[in-house]
């Protein structure tokens, strides 16, 4: 485990090319990194959401980073729809793998398990199904109902890197997530992980039996860096509230094209 | 003397049509013990909140975006595995197309390689459509651009084929016009209340699909003045701590906390 020098440092660890794993936009988004990432001009990503994203992938998109999206959804709530992403999905110059939320849950914990497949309800009927052949309808061995034969599984899913902010990390690269266990689950699956933190904190945050279980451990964990505000203008837990006139700045400047003023607008949020 | 002049026998304003909606929504929600309500879904989370506030606690409500109206510690999975194994009665679903076999289309409009036109996407519709035994269908605009004879994407079916473990689906559909029930038998939505000020004609001339008609239509019910009262009080303060614009717009409400 690494404490990096500064974000900047912490991203370079992100090749291009990476299958990107990614919290949704209320789970602890590391945007100052995200912004780090547009500035060093990252290229080819595979940007896994889980299960959705929103204002982290279409900055992403829109700075050209990505090339391939595996989600749920991409939203900016309140916003509507993100631009840059709305833009790109019908010139097709963006790859998008439509999935629904509980399917990347399985992807992500059959990963977790170190298993090749999970099994998930539902689907079978949707043109989601009809559109992922990496998804697969299959007999189920062990029913337990006569109409309950056939049934979806789904590959795990292996990302490269998970990214992602949380509140604190310690010495020795700890990271508090408190009930934000997706960020656990992220960590599981990925080949290495990288956290942004409001803090690092001089104390063995498993140490204490009552918040122990609120932790990811650091041997899950790759590097950390400092970033206070890193996750605005999105909120963070109980530390700060989203922006949502923010956003809205973001989605209006980028739906004229003038990406340059939609990442000012991110980035003055920064430094608050 | 009380520093509030209205006497406490006052009739109340008459329901806005939006708390025609919230009420309709409400009652479709009798009997669950456990609901839960998508993110940005301010009428639906306003209904559920009702429906609990009437069930004598009865009813547990999560919604999804609310750090109080909550239960779930274990992430986003948590929704999903509970619904799975049957413990979430009722949730809400949209559409940016709905058609008269209750697929919704949340994807996209066109080819779905270079579509037209481009939307969110399927968030766990197309799973939590199976799992859930009452999914209510929400669209307060009523147009034939959304009720479509069918949809140009299936993000999740209304019906399936057999050979696949289905215990939920669609209950009803309720729009600014209209309520409709789902006979999952007939694969059909049954017109079952227009809306006051509204008419079936409307209701008709503003659907795409083939809706079942009973002899005569009813009006959908008002909520009474008990009921309105507990709307316009108590759970408007609730629904002010998830959605503080949208509650100050319909009810003038601030939050409870």
């Amino acid at each position: 485990m690494t404490v990096c020098r500064d974000v900047g440092d912490l991203v370079a660890r992100i090749p291009d090319g990476a299958k990107l794993a990614v919290p949704p936009d209320y789970g602890g988004v590391a945007v100052t990194a995200t912004l780090a990432l547009v500035e060093a001009g990252r290229r080819g990503l595979h940007l896994v959401c889980l299960p959705s994203s929103g204002l982290q992938a279409d900055m992403l998109i829109a700075a050209g980073c990505v090339d391939t999206i595996e989600t749920a959804a991409v939203t900016l709530g309140e916003a509507g729809l993100p631009p840059a992403f709305g833009r790109a999905a019908k010139a097709g110059t963006l790859r998008i793998l439509d999935a629904t939320c509980p399917a990347l849950h399985a992807g992500f914990r059959a990963a977790e398990a170190g298993v090749p497949f999970q099994a998930v309800r539902g689907i079978i009927g949707s043109d989601l199904l009809r559109h992922r052949p990496d998804w697969r309808i299959v007999d189920n061995p062990f029913p337990e109902a006569p109409e309950d034969r056939r049934i979806v599984v789904v590959p795990a899913i292996r990302p490269d890197v998970a990214l992602f902010h949380a509140p604190r990390a310690d010495r020795d690269g700890n990271v508090w997530v408190g009930r934000r266990r997706e960020l656990v689950t992220l960590a599981h699956a990925a080949r290495a992980t990288l956290v942004t933190v409001e803090e690092i904190v001089d104390t063995d945050l498993l140490a204490e039996e009552a918040t122990a279980a609120g932790v990811l451990p650091a041997l899950y964990v790759t590097a950390v860096a400092r970033a206070p505000g890193g996750a605005r203008p999105l909120g963070l837990q109980d530390l700060y509230d989203p922006e949502p006139a923010v956003v809205a700045d973001w989605a209006r400047a980028v739906a004229v094209g003038d990406l340059p003023a939609g990442l000012a607008a991110v980035r003055g949020r920064q430094a608050a | 003397m009380s520093a509030d002049p209205r006497p406490i026998d006052t009739v109340p304003t008459p329901p806005h049509p939006r708390e025609v909606l919230i009420h309709a929504l409400s009652d479709l929600l009798q009997g669950c013990r456990n609901v839960a309500v998508g993110a940005v879904s301010p009428l639906p989370g306003s209904a559920a909140l009702l429906a609990r506030a009437r069930s004598d606690g009865a009813c547990r409500v999560t919604l999804l975006g609310s750090r109080r109206h909550t239960y779930f510690t274990d992430g986003g999975r948590e929704l999903f595995d509970c619904a799975g194994q049957g413990r979430i009665d009722a949730f809400f679903l949209s559409g940016v197309q709905i058609d008269g076999a209750a697929n919704i289309n949340l994807t996209c409009l066109g080819d779905p390689q270079r579509p037209k036109a481009r939307f969110s996407g399927a968030f766990g519709s197309a799973y939590l459509y199976f799992v859930v035994p009452r999914v209510i269908l929400f669209r307060e605009e009523h147009d034939r651009r959304i009720f479509v004879p069918k949809v140009d994407y299936i993000s999740a079916p209304g019906a399936t084929a057999p050979g696949v473990w289905r215990p939920g689906g669609p209950h009803a559909l309720v729009t600014g016009l209209c309520v409709m029930a789902f006979d999952r038998a007939r694969g059909r939505f049954r017109l079952r209340s227009v809306h006051p000020g509204h008419t079936v004609e409307e209701v008709l001339d503003n659907t795409g699909f083939d809706v079942d008609l009973p002899d005569s239509v009813p009006e959908t019910p008002v909520p009474t003045a008990s009921t309105l009262a507990l709307l316009r009080g108590p759970v408007a303060a609730e629904v002010a701590e998830t959605y503080p614009r949208f509650a100050a717009d319909l009810f003038g409400a601030t939050p409870s906390h």
